[in-house]
């Protein structure tokens, strides 16, 4: 097992590499800097900035600097947010992110395992019909109309919880958020776990402890270890969007997480703050596949890594 | 024998029996009509109405949703007041008949009669028509048309109709919709089915490629996009159909991974074919059942990610507008205005849920599995 993890991270490597390349390139490919301000900045002004960071050099040279920072775990200074390094903004978002993210995660597969499974045994009864449709609308009603939905309901017309605000993380103003980001991928999980349940169910290895008369409870602990790789290996990319934060449900509730970073560093060209977020996702990405491969290794007996 | 030869049974082919079966499932239909509906309402809607999408009107900033006719007729004298005051004079003995008020205009001097398109500048009035003069001009007894208006949804914080606006932007969503799929159709066929067919080292590096553009975060490579096209409203069809071609070009090469196996594909090598000749007469037409349950279900997906890219202000730029962008106004303005959110919301969550129940049905109807 261990070296199996040792070389799917090293296979993680060059992927790794060829993203860093791919987004660097690309995004100096953009027209506009980071210092195109709305008032153009005197030349002279610009000039120095631009020697400071180090744009003034030759593009080659400028990847290969990052390359080797990168390489200490240095994500450079940003350079539009004045006086912080890449670092520091994750540092300070990155917790909040992770918070969320973590527990709209934890939330998730709690609830759309459970809906999965009592939709799978009720097949075509009422149960099961409420889960679907619940799935259906979970599934399309994006994050960005919900999100303001609660607010209107629960922030304003019944006014119980805050309508926004990070507030240290209390829990009041962490509900919503977390709810909002969590019902898609319940809706998602649920469906899954549904699916994959029913098929278990009618499995031979089910049916023998059927006959066996074995209790409800234990047919659906033996089924439900079946039922739920697929759900494992969902979990894994969603893992990883839902912990470097959900742009939407960061802005309309206004936490301070690290999602905002995307958009606002790739407007801003902030070169260094954009190449940090893609490297802390592809990171993100590729432990999680990790996680899931070993998980699956764990749950499934036939699946071998050596 | 020779009779029941001279007669033989019409075989159904598998798009007669997809048919039947799409027709048979009830959601799907329910779907297909809702779209086609919509569809047409959307087109045809906005020339009907009797609003254009980017008119704005100052005097109704926010009237709520309702089959009223404005102006509401208590509006009328404060409204003439105000205006009146505004070309510094008095109405007095104002009267309001059906469509139209008279009124008295009393000015301390003569007033000048350019003022008076005042009242045919502002929403509420048509031009106004002077019936009587006394005091040397100092009164001025007017006629004036009331226009009459309809909100049925209602309007926006700018004083525009929001259902020609939802109209128009149904359009736009369900365009943008339709043309990046197929932008994500060709790319993605053709990669999927190059790269399937051709095999070996040629596969496994083009596959290679699709895993890192899968691992680069999805948003930052369509903002890359956007602010390389400069927000252009037809480059941003083909930005959102250059990142979702990924998903198809992996289906595409599973399957035809599994046709090129098939006899009809080998005996055409044989034939001396070449892999051009194959791949267009054999292999891509063989692939249209999942292709199409795909593209359904891509749909939904790329006005979902439009209405988020103009949700994030990335998108359609105004006077132009999209669900996205509604959706937006409409989740700041939460406050004492929530049919700004609710309207656009409903109509975006009626068209992806249409979208999905025909994708599912299509897929019953095509999975060869069940026939």
């Amino acid at each position: 097992m261990l070296a199996f993890i040792l070389r799917r991270l090293a296979a993680g490597i060059p992927t790794l590499f060829i993203i860093v390349t791919l987004a660097f390139f690309l995004i100096r490919a953009v027209p506009g800097g980071p210092f195109d301000l709305e008032r153009p900045l005197d030349p002279a002004v610009l000039e120095n900035l631009r020697r400071v960071y180090g744009l003034d050099q030759p593009l080659g040279q400028q990847y290969l600097a990052y390359l080797k920072a990168l390489l200490t775990g240095d994500f450079g200074p940003s350079f539009v947010i004045k006086d912080f390094s890449v670092a520091e903004v994750f540092a300070r978002g990155l917790p909040v992110s992770m918070r969320i993210g973590g527990l709209a995660l934890a939330l998730a597969t709690l609830v759309g395992v459970t809906l999965g499974v009592i939709a799978a045994l009720r097949q075509n009864r009422p149960a099961d019909l409420a889960v679907i449709g619940f799935a259906t609308l979970g599934i399309t009603v994006p994050t960005f109309v919900t999100a303001p939905l609660f607010q209107i309901v629960f922030g304003l017309m019944l006014a119980w919880l805050p309508v926004g605000g990070w507030n240290d993380g209390a829990v009041r103003n962490l509900l919503l958020p977390v709810v909002t980001l969590a019902l898609p991928q319940i809706a998602v999980i649920a469906r899954m776990t549904r699916a994959a349940m029913i098929e278990t169910l009618r499995a031979h290895h089910i049916r023998t402890l059927r006959a066996q008369g074995l209790s409800q409870t234990t047919i659906v602990r033996h089924a439900l270890r079946g039922a739920i790789l697929p759900v494992i290996s969902y979990l894994g990319p969603a893992a990883a969007q839902l912990l470097t934060g959900s742009l939407v449900v960061e802005q309309i509730f206004g936490l301070p997480g690290v999602g905002r970073y995307f958009v606002e560093g790739a407007l801003n060209r902030d070169y260094t703050l954009v190449m940090g977020t893609v490297v802390l996702i592809a990171l993100f990405v590729l432990v999680f596949n990790l996680i899931v491969d070993v998980l699956y290794a764990l749950v499934d007996p036939r699946v071998r890594h050596d | 024998m020779t009779e029941a030869a001279a007669e033989p049974i019409a075989g159904r082919g598998f798009w007669q029996l997809a048919w039947l079966r799409l027709k048979a499932n009830r959601a799907a239909l329910a779907g297909l009509l809702v779209l086609g509906t919509l569809a047409l309402v959307c087109l045809v809607g906005p020339a009907l109405t009797g609003h254009t999408y980017d008119r704005v009107y100052p005097d109704y900033v926010r009237v709520t949703a309702s089959l009223d006719l404005h102006p509401a007729q208590d509006r009328l004298e404060p409204a003439l007041q105000r205006l009146a005051q505004r070309m510094r004079a008095r109405a007095e003995g104002v009267r309001i008949g059906t469509g139209v008020v008279e009124l008295d205009l009393v000015t301390p001097r003569p007033l000048d009669r350019r003022n008076l398109a005042l009242f045919e500048r502002s929403d509420l009035f048509g031009p106004p028509e002077v019936t009587a003069e006394a005091d040397e001009g100092r009164r001025l007894t007017l006629r004036i048309p009331v226009e009459t208006q309809r909100f049925v949804f209602g309007t926006d914080g700018n004083g525009r109709d929001l259902l020609t606006r939802m109209l128009v932007a149904g359009r736009i969503s369900l365009a943008i919709g339709l043309l990046a799929s197929a932008v994500a159709l060709i790319i993605g066929v053709s990669y999927g089915a190059l790269s399937g067919y051709l095999g070996g080292r040629v596969d496994m590096v083009m596959m290679r490629v699709v895993d890192i553009l899968y691992a680069l975060p999805f948003i930052f490579f369509v903002i890359l996009l956007v602010t390389f096209f400069g927000r252009n409203f037809l480059l941003m069809f083909v930005a959102v159909g250059a990142v979702e071609w990924l998903d198809m070009a992996r289906i595409v090469r599973g399957q035809t991974l599994m046709l090129k196996r098939q006899e009809f594909v080998q005996a055409a090598e044989a034939l001396g074919v070449g892999t051009g000749g194959i791949l267009v007469r054999h292999i891509i037409p063989n692939l249209a059942g999942p292709v199409i349950v795909f593209v359904t279900l891509l749909v939904p997906k790329v006005i979902l990610i439009e209405s988020f890219l103009s949700f994030l202000g990335l998108g359609v730029q105004e006077p132009l507008t999209s669900l996205g962008v509604l959706i937006a106004d409409g989740a700041k303005s939460i406050q004492g205005a929530a049919y700004l959110l609710v309207f656009p919301g409903a109509m975006l969550t009626i068209i992806l849920l249409a979208l999905n129940f025909l994708g599912d049905g299509l897929r019953d109807a095509l999975d060869p599995k069940d026939r």
